[in-house]
């Protein structure tokens, strides 16, 4: 029998980023604000030092930091015609726990989606006309417009401190940046990170080629920064242990270095780690939640009565959280009705490794996780598709975060997997390569979904996330056609030999590609096609919010993260100003 | 914190720990270049790799008699010795697959262990009952009496013979009682892998032989000053995560730790 707490104003499911900057709003406003996060309190000390932290078996092989499998796995299967089995350990992407959430982990690679993907269906259609797109695709626009979000935008960035050059302020391009970004209110907080050697090969080829690199926005700091929160960040020393790995500079921005001691010293809030919530609790009407269900680290069952429930977890847990809970109307792909799990979409991702003499020495463990340099000129929609057959694109660029051996060691295609041939493979080609990153956008399609496994369970008895996924036509041909543009550069490059690995079906879950899981608890203006509102406000259960990349009704070209904190400041403002002032839907629905 | 008071407790880190591995290795590399990883250390000078000798014996606490007569011949043929360096067997990969298989990873660590089984697509992944460990086991008995039936134990037979039979194993030729063989070897390959460029506070990758042999500078450095020197060979020896940290804190007095 589950014991009741005491109610609070709000109870906050998951302390990552976007929990610690909606609890931090919301307790600095004067409400009594619970935390509730599964993993463990971690900080930069003791837990990110060394010599630890380097550890690439431990953290990149093993896995550290990442969502317990052994006892919250996801099912997936490629078909709906398919039987979904779990995953039994973390490959294709890499959900985090813990303090922090997944953000502890990230590369700091700090982009802005652009006006265009904020109103994708509509722009499309204006722009190709509408049949321009196979049937199966279920693109919609987001309901919230770019102008809405760049205030919100500018304060995440400036929250982070981010490293960067802009391309264009206020409507004016500035040399340096990137000339097809949507117009910015004002500079980065801070100058672009030093250059390394495969981005400096990569900018001069791309110039040669008549594009436009820029320096990647980077959130592994360039320079010292203080934030408006008071939290002071230190430059980035480029050890090369950035993704899967936690900050022991205090360099990169997480909530442990951007704000979580601001939120941890107000009284108005409590954090309580160990603590898996079971489901948001709702009364007979089904249209009002009156708290949470959780089990501690101990085994035993709370319910924590709350006037506003916001879920603020990884993008797959919210959308788990929903379906437990019964909030919204789950997505039947048969019959296209019903709302939750709807619109699941991830990145495409395609590279190129361009192979050089031995005399020419890349020094790929020099870099932080964003220290690239790279192009835009065939992502989203910055050139023409016409006559292409899809949509989207991909950035390009040198941006390789690393160096470290078990993981990376290019070698040309036909090595031999294994033995001498391999060895001296490894050996010739290992301080020798350019790698490219082909960033690619996502659309959603009807047959790609979320839902809840019939037969596999979590530790604690619940249903598991089912993840029906392949990669939509639209996505492989795009793919096949970035690629190209890569290898050009390549070439112009100067390499002996480039090597061009265009994305392609089947999706499999066994090799790492991005951990830009979005979709399925989508926004929008239509309830018919949305979960939340244009504010992040459950349609259904008007005292729920749901923030998180599962907000996203189909992925853009870009890394998702700058995204997710612009509309984290979007539906504070929403909550602040209006919802908390006259609680009830935001949009009548 | 300003870069000067950044970059000092670094330094006399390197200048400590590299004054140890010259003496220890007897390197050839002049000491001033190994003082820091500025530019003095960017030289053209390659460091040696040191020698492994046999006399560094591992003691097998996982793998029985039996089965070191297979696994030892059978990693050396996949990173095999030769002029770049030492492979597997002088690497220590043996031990590393050894403690490991022993350890929390044999017995299933982050592997979700729930049923029902059924084979899956391979997008799918692995989808069978055994731990790590049992699969190993089971693995190996049946790859000794398949070849106790063939006549000749892998450890007799040439290296081409040896090749030939590992790319037999690879292509799933093989019913490894229940284990599809390319199951095993594609297991038995990533861990050698592993043990071949992990720390060597794992058991392999002694003496950083494979670092070097690659030229990654190991666990950690700062390269805040030689990012931007392009295209210049990086000079230093290696450094693992014994050598890495040596308790310095990065401390923030404006942060408390154990928030």
């Amino acid at each position: 029998m589950a014991q009741r707490l005491k109610e609070v104003d709000v109870v906050v499911i998951g302390v990552g980023m976007v929990g610690s900057i909606v609890a931090k709003e919301l307790a600095a406003a004067g409400f009594k604000v619970v935390g509730l996060e599964r993993g463990q309190t971690r900080s930069t000390v003791p837990e990110f030092q060394s010599p630890g932290i380097h550890d690439e078996l431990r953290f990149d092989i093993r896995k550290a930091l990442m969502q317990d499998n052994t006892r919250e796995p996801v099912t997936f299967r490629n078909q709906g015609s398919q039987v979904a089995l779990p995953l039994r350990r973390w490959e294709s992407f890499l959900p985090g726990t813990g303090l922090g959430g997944s953000m502890v982990h990230w590369n700091g690679q700090t982009y802005r989606f652009q006006a265009n993907d904020f109103q994708l269906a509509t722009r499309t259609r204006e722009r190709y006309g509408k049949n321009f797109l196979d049937p199966d695709v279920t693109i919609q626009d987001w309901g919230v417009t770019y102008d809405e979000l760049e205030p919100h935008y500018d304060r995440f960035e400036y929250l982070l401190g981010t490293s960067g050059k802009a391309g264009n302020i206020q409507g004016k391009i500035q040399p340096g940046g990137d000339p097809h970004e949507s117009p910015r209110s004002r500079e980065y907080p801070t100058p672009p990170q030093k250059e390394h050697y495969q981005g400096a090969l990569f900018r001069k080829a791309a110039v040669s080629l008549g594009y436009h690199p820029f320096p990647q926005p980077s959130s592994n700091l360039s320079e010292p920064y203080t934030n408006p929160e008071g939290m002071k960040l230190n430059a980035c020393v480029f050890c090369g242990f950035c993704e899967r790995y936690a900050c022991e500079h205090y360099a990169k921005s997480v909530p442990q270095t951007v704000i979580l001691p601001v939120l941890l010293a107000n009284p108005n809030f409590e954090l309580r780690t160990g603590c898996q919530v079971q489901r948001i609790n709702l009364d007979s009407t089904k249209k009002k939640a009156t708290g949470v269900t959780y089990i501690d680290a101990v085994g035993r069952e709370f319910e924590q009565p709350a006037a506003l429930v916001i879920t603020s977890t990884f993008a797959l847990n919210n959308v788990r959280m929903l379906l437990l809970s019964g909030i919204g109307t789950p997505y039947d792909p048969a019959t296209g009705r019903g709302v939750v799990g709807r619109n699941y979409a991830y990145q495409t991702m395609s590279s190129v490794a361009s192979f050089f003499d031995e005399d020419v020495f890349i020094n790929p463990f020099m870099a932080s996780g964003a220290s690239g340099t790279l192009i835009n000129d065939f992502a989203g929609d910055n050139f023409d598709h016409s006559g292409l057959g899809f949509i989207g694109g991909a950035f390009i660029g040198a941006v390789n975060t690393n160096g470290r051996p078990i993981e990376y060691h290019p070698v040309p295609p036909g090595t031999p997997n294994w033995g001498k041939g391999w060895k001296d493979a490894v050996v010739k080609h290992y301080n020798h390569t350019v790698m490219f990153s082909l960033h690619g956008s996502s659309v959603a399609q009807k047959q790609n979904y979320l839902d809840l496994d019939p037969t596999y369970r979590d530790a604690w008895g619940q249903p598991l996330l089912r993840m029906t996924f392949d990669f939509p036509q639209n996505d492989l041909k795009m793919a096949a056609y970035v690629t190209a543009k890569g290898v050009e550069i390549g070439k112009a490059m100067g390499a002996k030999q480039v090597a061009g690995a265009p994305r392609k079906a089947p999706y499999t879950t066994q090799t790492y590609q991005t951990t830009h899981n979005t979709g399925g608890t989508v926004m929008g203006a239509d309830p018919k096609t949305s979960v939340v509102n244009r504010y992040l406000q459950s349609w259904d259960v008007p005292n729920v919010f749901v923030i998180g990349a599962s907000a996203y009704p189909q992925n853009a070209t870009w890394n998702p993260t700058d995204t997710l904190g612009a509309l984290t400041y979007w539906a504070i403002d929403a909550l602040k100003n209006k919802y908390l002032k006259n609680p009830g839907p935001l949009v009548p629905a | 914190m300003d870069k000067q008071r950044r970059d000092q407790p670094r330094k006399d880190t390197l200048s400590r720990r590299s004054f140890v591995t010259t003496v220890g290795a007897a390197s050839v590399i002049p000491a001033t270049a190994l003082l820091s990883p500025t530019a003095e250390a960017l030289t053209p000078a390659a460091p040696p790799a040191p020698s492994v000798t046999p006399s560094d014996k591992i003691t097998y606490l996982f793998f029985n008699a039996a089965e070191v007569q297979f696994i030892e011949p059978a990693c050396e043929r996949l990173i095999p010795a030769d002029e770049s360096g030492p492979g597997a067997l002088g690497a220590g990969v043996t031990n590393y697959l050894d403690k490991q298989l022993g350890g929390a990873w044999g017995a299933g660590e982050r592997l979700y262990r729930s049923g029902p089984w059924q084979p899956g697509t391979p997008s799918q992944g692995y989808q069978l009952p055994f731990t790590p460990a049992e699969l190993f086991h089971t693995s190996l008995r049946a790859i000794s009496q398949d070849l106790a039936a063939r006549g000749t134990p892998f450890h007799d037979m040439s290296a081409d013979a040896q090749d030939a039979y590992l790319k037999s194993l690879e292509s799933g030729a093989h019913d490894l009682d229940g284990v599809p063989s390319a199951v095993f070897f594609d297991m038995l390959l990533k861990m050698t892998v592993e043990g071949f460029f992990s720390d060597p506070a794992y058991g392999g990758n002694r003496n950083m032989v494979a670092w070097r042999m690659i030229g990654f500078p190991g666990a950690y450095a700062d390269y805040f000053e030689s990012i931007d020197q392009h295209g210049v060979k990086f000079v230093r020896e290696p450094m693992s995560l014994a050598e890495d940290g040596q308790g310095h804190l990065h401390m923030r007095p404006d942060i408390p730790a154990n928030l």
